[in-house]
């Protein structure tokens, strides 16, 4: 039970994936400028990002350990991943077509953010079973989900407020992206 | 050795996930409607959202479906429109006129002043939020440029003397997102041309209106008193002008006292009677509101310069003699039969 709590809260604040490890800061920078698809797009990655920690732990396990190909395994896990959106993006489209329709260009988006490839690499390094993965994956996503929000609400702030022209647009998200790791950093002493 | 078991590992694994992806894209293959891709491929795809739906595919969907109409593009005008019915099946409906962003205020800084000196953020919707914004008036165009942000076709500019937005018609693709911006809702879509269009929105009592600015709606109802044609009526101060019964004859906007009520003079027309067909019935003459045709029973009847270009005479007409042209002088309400344009002048000047 600890473990799980301590993935759990590890995940979501103290190592979040875009404040902690700067990964996935493409898509962060890239769709916050407004919070709903902020939003929107946080949802799609923790969809993916749970699903591709469950197959990359069955391909890795199952396929790369036995065969002793584990260092295959960043080519494998891209693979896995870019098949699992294109299925899931299908599926949605056929069962679901007002969420397909809600995450738009979003989904295939999701196959170059490097916070998915980094869930299942870490994963993979950290020894994880399967459902610490999953749990592990999905606070990933939603750690994502919660930084690009608040980021994006920031953002809206400052898109309606006098900047210097050297600091309107990116240099700005920049600093503020960097003034927020800051304080997320204050989240570190809450696990050992 | 070791790098061919690499090799067929990655290798199945792309071959299966080929496969899977080959199966999935059958079980999950949503029927296509080749119609709707056909309309995909006429529509501009600059996915502006003019139409109302989420960009061209949704607008495509909406049109082979048959929720839209097939001239729903109003950025592709005619020209789609004709396009998409053809592979609709249908006829082109007449796309009729083009609609244009209209700014319905004229309060620039000359006709309608400041109410303090607004040095916050440049932009309306800011501005709007410290007291109604800095004009007099608070229905006024702000003039900071909000609306030129959201044009994604350079098309609406501010002056920036006179601090109020001008669209340019020409430019305009009627995609309606400065209409959404406009915080002040001083901007609407609207036909283009119609020879007259009240442009005020003060809603306010004559008073407080003249108080604030120079060219705003007073309501002072001499327009609706102007109509013959029943066309006005006074809601809120403010005249609706009823399209359907306009007929364009711009006497409204000649009785406005302050010119809030405008009109495309430039397009006026006048009737022009075809003396070598008319028999001189005088149907003209009894139709005729504004004492504008001259001439004897059975003698080819004359249309004077009071001619306001209504047009309720060539409708009448038993011979259909009389046509519409755009007028080449000014109106003169006392006209004689014939008058020229210098004579309008002339008698101008002695005045």
């Amino acid at each position: 039970m600890n473990t799980y709590l301590t993935i759990l809260v590890g995940s979501l604040l103290v190592n979040n994936y875009v404040m902690n490890k700067f990964l996935g800061i493409c898509a962060f920078l890239g769709v916050s400028k407004k919070m709903d698809t902020a939003f929107g797009m946080g949802m799609a990655v923790t969809f993916v990002m749970t699903l591709s920690s469950l197959m990359t732990w069955l391909v890795e396990h199952y396929l790369l350990v036995p065969l002793d190909l584990m260092y295959m395994r960043t080519i494998a896990f891209i693979l896995v991943i870019a098949v699992l959106v294109q299925v899931v993006e299908m599926a949605l489209k056929k069962y679901s077509y007002s969420l397909y329709q809600a995450l738009g260009v979003y989904l295939p988006l999701i196959t170059t953010n490097c916070a998915v490839l980094g869930v299942a690499v870490l994963n993979s390094d950290s020894g994880y079973g399967l459902v610490e993965s999953v749990l592990s994956g999905c606070c990933a996503a939603l750690g994502f989900t919660l930084s690009i929000v608040l980021f994006s609400g920031i953002r809206e702030r400052l898109a309606n407020s006098r900047m210097p022209k050297w600091m309107d647009g990116f240099p700005g998200a920049l600093i503020t992206a960097g003034l927020m790791a800051i304080a997320f950093s204050g989240f570190g002493g809450l696990i050992k | 050795m070791e790098i061919l078991y690499a090799a067929l590992a990655l290798g199945g694994m792309g071959l299966l996930f080929g496969i899977l992806l080959t199966v999935a894209s059958k079980v999950f293959a949503v029927p296509g409607n080749p119609q709707r891709d056909a309309v995909r491929e006429v529509l501009p795809g600059a996915n502006c959202g003019g139409c109302g739906f989420p960009g061209c595919d949704g607008c495509a969907d909406a049109i082979a479906s048959g929720k839209a109409p097939v001239n729903a593009c109003p950025v592709g005008g005619a020209e789609v429109a004709a396009k998409v019915a053809k592979i609709m099946g249908v006829e082109a409906v007449d796309t009729g006129v083009k609609k244009v962003a209209t700014v319905l205020c004229q309060g620039d800084i000359e006709h309608c002043g400041n109410k303090f000196n607004y040095t916050g953020i440049q932009d309306c919707v800011a501005a709007s939020l410290v007291s109604d914004g800095n004009r007099m008036c608070k229905y006024a165009c702000l003039g900071l440029g909000t609306c030129v942000r959201a044009c994604p076709f350079d098309a609406i500019h501010i002056d920036e003397r006179l601090k109020i937005a001008v669209v340019d018609e020409e430019k305009c693709q009627s995609c309606g997102k400065c209409v959404a911006a406009c915080p002040k809702h001083v901007l609407e879509l609207l036909p283009a041309r119609q020879p007259v269009q009240l442009r005020c929105r003060a809603a306010e009592r004559g008073k407080l209106v003249s108080d604030n600015c120079k060219i705003g709606c007073i309501g002072c109802t001499r327009c609706e008193k102007a109509c013959k044609f029943g066309a006005i009526t006074m809601v809120n101060n403010l005249p609706v002008i009823d399209r359907e019964k306009c007929r364009g004859c711009m006497m409204c906007a000649e009785a406005c006292p302050t010119g809030a009520l405008t009109a495309d003079w430039d397009h006026r027309k006048e009737a022009v009677i075809d003396k070598d067909v008319c028999i001189g019935c005088g149907m003209c003459k009894r139709t005729c509101q504004f004492e504008a045709v001259a001439g004897e029973v059975r003698h080819p009847h004359d249309i004077t310069d009071a001619c306001t270009g209504c047009g309720a005479c060539a409708e009448k007409c038993p011979k259909k003699c009389i046509t519409m042209r755009v007028r080449n002088h000014v109106r003169d309400a006392n006209a004689k039969v014939g008058t020229t344009p210098e004579k309008v002048l002339e008698a101008k000047e002695t005045k």
